[in-house]
């Protein structure tokens, strides 16, 4: 049986990865995708634990967190779409009305 | 594991272009990678049903949505260079290793055990064993993602909604502001110049020359001036010369009948016309007409 322990070191993998693009890139839908990056790293651990385990919690797990990740989805364009609008200007660092 | 070993180059290489690309459009290209691979992977893991939903909900529906708020917001949506709060991609890069260094050092103390394997549970059916957990155990959980489903399309469709507060504009509206702009700021009423008429080039990314030879920046779209993709006019004015050139000489279309011959000679004669124009007023009055 082969061991699971790569598909958890690829998933801290693309986490970190995820982390550093949120803190680092400026549009607010590239900060947005690297979000589901984490996301998606995190569901990938779910269901190697899930074998890990024998079990099938892990990808029923997994499968509520793509569900929750679609309605984020729906609802962060909309607020980001929202904010173009308003401001033309999808970058984080414009939206700072409620900086002071 | 040959899978494993095959596409978690890939992904990582596709994550990391994330962080370095500049356009949301390649972003999300590269999102694809990683989120088809990471489907492959679930089926590597005996997970069919999450391998199926992972491409039609990931990567058919969320990038999808993705890509239509990329086209939505346009073009000025490209990352700026500039920090605006100093040191801040320093210390999110460190903070990163941080996290990475933290991750390892915990993996690096645990020890998983021999695996199990799903051969047990998937019996019968990965998809029916799923279903068989996801209606017993977590039926609570299930019914409450359907209320978690509608706030999220009541609230993309009151965020997207935008009130009307001012009455439609209508023709006469339209019109009668074309003709209050032309009064007070001397804007031209008419449509905007078409891109590119002249001798060689029709293309939509040349810009029109005025009668002095300039190129009339109203005349491209926005959008592309933007992109960066519009061509320099300056080198299709020489063009220009050697069309007029080449029309001035004697052998014009000598080989054709009456019709061709009637033809060039009508084009000899305008720009000869529109040359002697064109010494007559350097930068003068000519522009201001045609703008």
């Amino acid at each position: 049986m082969t061991d699971v322990t790569p598909y958890i070191v690829l998933s801290a993998i693309l986490f970190t990865i995820g982390c550093v693009g949120v803190l680092t890139r400026r549009n607010a839908i590239v900060v947005f995708m690297c979000i589901e990056l984490m996301l998606n790293s995190c569901n990938l651990a779910l269901v190697a634990f899930a074998k890990q385990h024998g079990n099938l919690d892990g990808q029923i797990a997994a499968f509520f967190v793509m569900v929750v990740a679609a309605a984020e989805v729906v609802v962060g364009l909309a607020i980001i779409m929202t904010i173009f609008r308003t401001r033309r200007s999808a970058s984080v660092d414009d939206a700072s009305l409620l900086k002071y | 594991m040959t899978a494993f070993w095959i596409l978690a180059p890939i992904m990582v290489i596709a994550a990391l272009g994330i962080l370095f690309v500049r356009k949301a459009v390649h972003a999300a290209l590269l999102l694809a990678v990683v989120m088809i691979s990471i489907a492959v992977l679930y089926a590597v893991l005996e997970a069919p049903f999450l391998f199926a939903v992972q491409i039609i909900v990931y990567t058919g529906a969320i990038l999808m949505l993705f890509l239509f708020v990329v086209m939505l917001v346009g073009v000025d949506a490209s990352d700026s260079v500039v920090e605006t709060i100093r040191g801040q991609r320093v210390l999110a890069v460190l903070a990163g290793l941080g996290l990475g260094v933290v991750l390892a050092v915990g993996l690096s103390q645990i020890t998983l055990g021999t695996v199990v394997g799903l051969e047990n549970a998937n019996e019968g059916g990965n998809v029916e064993a799923l279903a068989n957990i996801l209606f017993s155990r977590y039926v609570f959980a299930f019914e409450t993602t359907s209320a978690l489903l509608i706030t999220a399309a009541v609230g993309a469709m009151v965020l997207a909604h935008r009130e009307r507060l001012t009455p439609k504009a209508r023709q006469p509206e339209t019109a009668a502001q074309r003709m209050r702009d032309y009064a007070e700021h001397g804007k031209h009423p008419g449509p905007l110049p078409s891109p590119g008429v002249y001798a060689r080039h029709n293309a939509v990314d040349t810009p029109a020359l005025l009668p002095d030879g300039s190129p009339a920046p109203t005349s491209v779209s926005r959008v592309l001036t933007a992109r960066g993709t519009v061509r320099s006019a300056p080198a299709f004015a020489d063009d220009i010369e050697d069309v007029k050139a080449a029309l001035a000489g004697p052998d014009g279309g000598a080989s054709s009948g009456g019709d061709q011959s009637a033809g060039s000679g009508y084009n000899t004669e305008n720009p000869s016309t529109s040359a002697e124009t064109r010494e007559s007023t350097p930068g003068g009055e000519e522009p201001e007409v045609s703008r």
